[in-house]
């Protein structure tokens, strides 16, 4: 009885079930931080690694696609997680944004954007490759896939890939943004990442905005804005390139 | 009062949103091109006027900032909802092309930062 009370307690307020999981997590990571690693490694960084360890554990439990969300009492972690409350939490970010700053990087961004998409899309094709895959449209998904996991499966859908090759690109995808989360923190001194110019660079190279918002804030919550503004737009720009132009020269160059 | 920075958020969110769409749907793509991008342009925007009749007082300010900082534990819930177990199923291909593309993703921002830079 007792045990059913408080699961009904925790799953019928889904949303405020989740603003306690993520406050006892990031507790939990900045006692780490402070007392297992002195401070060395920001305890954001600990949280997110947190949060995708037990996105795996809930994937395997319940075999969905949405981490831990997929536990019925912990569904509320996918709303506040979701999409809407994270590009929510994103604008506001912006309110302390310096225009000077943006004004300055403006162009580097944008080129930095198209330079991205080129460059993620070719790693993404030559890796297909090396894997044996020798069709333009597989190859051209999966490279897609490694500019970020929705460019991926708008573009196989466009060229009508495989369903295992789309699958194939989110997988990319996913690892691409996961990676970008846990590891941007640690080699953000060596490439120069604590300025909004080399922030909104690595926005439009990475693309990926949950990875580029997650190792953002785990590195220096001040450069958010400038990474989320042109990671915003390499999606957009992926899902243009890559089912038309990108395509095009695979294909020219495989026949 | 705090709502009203709420509901500048909101709206500068929403305009952003049907923008980025819409400038998906000239160019041809079936995704939001920018959209929040676009949003956190207006509202830099927005924030930097100073008018007579218009102003953001500090209460109205908190109601942004609150949501501000609501940022790294909505991140900690985002990484939580991701689809790990399915990244890692992808096998060696997925896993080397992903490893590959961050790593030399990383490798071009000091590059692409000096290319800026120079005299």
């Amino acid at each position: 009885m007792l045990k059913e009370a408080i699961f009904s307690a925790l799953s019928n307020n889904s949303i405020i079930t989740a603003f306690l999981f993520v406050g006892v997590v990031t507790a939990l990571s900045y006692w780490i931080s402070n007392h297992m690693t002195n401070g060395k490694i920001h305890g954001s960084a600990i949280a997110i690694t947190i949060g995708l360890f037990l996105a795996y554990i809930g994937g395997y439990v319940s075999e969905g696609d949405k981490g831990l969300a997929d536990i019925s009492i912990f569904t509320g972690v996918g709303i506040l997680g979701g999409a809407m409350f994270r590009d929510f939490a994103i604008v506001a970010t912006a309110f302390g944004v310096d225009l000077k700053h943006l004004k300055n990087a403006g162009m580097i961004g944008a080129i930095s954007i198209i330079f991205g998409v080129i460059l993620s899309f070719i790693i993404g094709a030559i890796v297909a490759l090396m894997f044996g895959y020798d069709d333009a449209v597989s190859i051209t998904t999966i490279g897609a896939g490694a500019a970020t996991y929705i460019v991926g499966p708008v573009t196989g859908t466009a060229l009508s890939a495989s369903s295992e090759v789309i699958a194939l690109s989110v997988a990319v995808g996913l690892i691409k943004s996961i990676l970008v989360m846990i590891m941007t923190p640690f080699i953000a001194p060596y490439i120069k990442l604590d300025n909004a110019e080399s922030a909104m660079i690595f926005g439009g190279l990475m693309g990926t905005t949950s990875g580029v918002a997650g190792g953002l804030a785990a590195t220096d919550p001040e450069l958010v804005p400038y990474g989320a503004m042109t990671a915003t737009f390499y999606t957009g720009v992926g899902c243009l390139l890559a089912p038309s132009i990108l395509f095009l020269i695979v294909n020219t160059l495989i026949n | 009062m705090v709502v009203y920075g709420v509901a500048l958020l909101a709206f500068c969110m929403l305009v952003g949103v049907f923008l980025g769409d819409l400038l998906g749907k000239l160019i041809g793509v079936d995704a939001n091109v920018g959209g929040i991008g676009i949003a956190m342009l207006l509202l830099i925007i927005i924030a930097n006027k100073r008018t007579p009749f218009f102003e953001i007082n500090a209460i109205t300010k908190s109601g942004v900032n609150f949501w501000s900082a609501m940022y790294i534990p909505i991140v900690v819930a985002m990484a939580a909802k991701q689809n790990v177990f399915a990244a890692l199923s992808g096998g060696w291909m997925a896993v080397t092309a992903g490893v590959l593309v961050v790593i030399i993703s990383f490798l071009m921002i000091p590059l692409l930062y000096r290319l800026n830079n120079r005299e």
